[in-house]
């Protein structure tokens, strides 16, 4: 087991180098100088533009440029916001946990959601529960999540007064971002739960527990249940990382303070600095998400670890 | 299916091989008789086909212009005159949704070729070749996987600046690693069967196995996960749009009308709703369609 922990944390630092080289590349291809854009309308003289580049570092060659960033990145520094002049891990601090509150919550509403609905559809299989299930997931997977979120917001803060429509701070606030989000994602799971759940359910296992005489309730259970999660717990992790990146229509509709919305303002004032760190630190995140994935993944089904 | 000794299972592969030996059919023609007994992709393949229509025939479907302003006309509620009302601007919204679904589906289908011209030959390629070729490529798909939903095409707007044909782009190349995972996942195995070694023995160049007697034996997969593509292709693009980093005013996209009708959801709620609306069935017909291909070209799925 150990083995295979290191290894997997071995195998995935090189994709991490690459990872924050390619964030640093990018720096260099947004258009514009950062100095520039520090300086924005103070920038009288070729002269102090100079000086602003060489205090920021950027006359040195790239090579250098990248190593300092990537000493730096390790030490948490990823340089100061280029409009706010605050650094740009204060930014990340402020914003996280209010993204964090929104996917759990999400993520929790999309379990209870998503696998109650994959389990009934495969016990039911071939009939009408099924087919009902599975269009009410069809629909979930086509429905544009800012639509939804109009429409809750159109239903539930201008008709009926029920939940604020913006904002951020409580469990009334984070009510409708994290339905919108939770429903949404628990259609790609229920689907996903009910395949796996009809592949364990055709198991030789599952016919012995019957023969068994076990309680059906017990095979589904203890029996059935168990292994079909297994294969689930990828989508999970998949879908908690994208949370983290993804919930940025979210939050800029429902105009919580997260990670999405400090994204999208960025990219729209040219905040380079800021671009840069905060897909340094969503890539990152998503990967250490990925591996402790694959590593519970071979704790539950041990045949992984072999290959 | 594990299950082969049940009994129902043994005459549905009978039947089954009995209904082949009469019409021996091809892969393709099997494919196309199980997607017409689908009733979900028989419905979402008419709904597409009504809406590429209307939405190629717009000028003839109405009589307003999408971007002219008629200031007394504005936000008047949906009514035999304005079908889905109008917005802010007194421009009628079912004309706009209308030619919008010009610039949703264009978004879709070029995000998609866009995702497959640079995805497939990776994939074909890594998957070919091996060995360090093959880490290589799927080293560079691992990166770019390391962008989770939106934050890669978000990153490739970051870097090209806000616009629709950004968008496409934007969205083909954060498509490109799913496609490249599949060509290559199909490759490896096609390329054990007994007519790509036969074709390799026989002096069959690299290229042409690869693209004569290896690609069309892809093409299924690939095809059932470009069709599936187009409609999240449509969703991001749209999406992209209502952030504000697509289409610019007054384009009728819909993502964009959506954001626009966010500031008058109190007072006119039809501004909103109905590019929602067809944002939503678009999708829909488009995932009904690919879920049924998806059923017809996999062939666990022929049991059932």
């Amino acid at each position: 087991m150990l083995r295979y922990i290191r290894k997997r944390i071995l195998i995935s630092i090189p994709t991490i180098l690459a990872v924050t080289l390619l964030v640093f590349i990018m720096l260099q291809l947004v258009p514009g100088d950062p100095a520039e854009i520090f300086l924005g309308e103070k920038y009288s003289t070729p002269e102090i533009l100079a000086k602003v580049r060489h205090d920021m570092g950027l006359d040195r060659p790239l090579y250098v440029q990248y190593l300092d960033f990537l000493w730096k990145a390790m030490h948490g520094d990823l340089g100061r916001s280029l409009h706010t002049g605050r650094p740009v891990l204060e930014h990340l601090v402020i914003a996280i946990p209010s993204t964090l509150e929104l996917a759990f919550a999400a993520m929790a509403i999309s379990i209870v959601i998503g696998v109650l609905l994959g389990i009934l559809s495969a016990l039911k299989h071939n009939t009408w529960v099924d087919s009902l299930s599975m269009l009410v997931a069809l629909f979930g997977v086509s429905m544009p999540v800012f639509w939804l979120s109009l429409l809750m917001i159109f239903f539930f803060s201008v008709k009926l007064n029920w939940f604020p429509a913006v904002g951020g701070g409580d469990l009334k606030h984070l009510a409708m971002p994290a339905f919108v989000l939770g429903v949404l994602n628990s259609s790609m799971l229920a689907r996903m739960v009910r395949s796996s759940m009809l592949d364990v359910l055709n198991e030789d296992y599952i016919r012995t527990a019957r023969a068994k005489g076990l309680y059906e309730r017990t095979v589904i259970i203890k029996h059935a249940l168990r292994n079909a999660l297994i294969p689930t717990i990828t989508v999970l992790g998949l879908e908690f990382g994208a949370l983290l990146g993804g919930a940025v229509i979210t939050e800029t509709i429902f105009s919580r303070l997260g990670l999405g919305k400090l994204y999208i303002d960025s990219i729209l004032s040219k905040d380079i600095t800021m671009i840069q760190g905060i897909t340094l630190f969503i890539a990152l995140t998503y990967m250490i998400t990925n591996i402790v994935v694959d590593i519970s993944y071979s704790y539950l089904d041990p045949r992984i670890r072999y290959e | 299916m594990n299950d082969r000794s049940t009994p129902s299972l043994v005459i549905a592969k009978k039947s089954d091989a009995a209904w082949a030996a009469e019409k021996p059919r091809s892969l393709w023609m099997d494919s196309i008789y199980r997607l017409s007994r689908n009733p979900g992709s028989i419905a979402g393949a008419i709904i597409l086909t009504a809406l590429i229509v209307a939405v190629i025939l717009a000028p003839f479907i109405t009589q307003y212009n999408p971007i002219e302003i008629t200031p007394k006309e504005r936000l008047k509620p949906p009514s035999t005159v304005h079908w889905m009302g109008t917005d802010s601007f007194g421009r009628d919204i079912f004309t706009r949704v209308l030619y919008g679904g010009q610039i949703s589906l264009r978004v879709g289908i070029i995000a998609v070729l866009i995702a497959l011209l640079v995805g497939v030959p990776m994939g074909l390629m890594a998957g070919f070749y091996g060995g360090r070729f093959d880490t290589l490529i799927m080293r560079v798909v691992d990166i770019m996987l390391s962008f989770p939903g939106i934050l890669l095409a978000l990153v490739v707007i970051a870097i090209l600046g806000p616009s629709l044909t950004n968008v496409m782009v934007a969205v083909g190349i954060s498509a490109v690693p799913i496609y490249a995972r599949v060509a290559r996942g199909s490759v490896l195995k096609i390329k054990e069967e007994m007519f790509a070694e036969a074709a390799l023995l026989l002096g069959c160049s690299n290229r042409r196995i690869m693209f004569v007697h290896i690609f069309p034996n892809i093409l299924g997969p690939i095809i059932v996960v470009a069709t599936l593509g187009v409609a999240g292709a449509i969703i991001s693009g749209a999406a992209l749009s209502f952030l504000g980093l697509g289409a610019t005013p007054p384009t009728p996209e819909w993502g964009l009308m959506l954001s626009e009708g966010r500031n008058y959801l109190r007072q006119a709620w039809w501004i909103s709703t109905f590019p929602g609306l067809a944002i939503m069935v678009t999708v829909l017909s488009i995932n009904l369609l690919g879920d049924g291909l998806r059923d017809a070209f996999d062939p666990r799925m022929k049991i059932n």
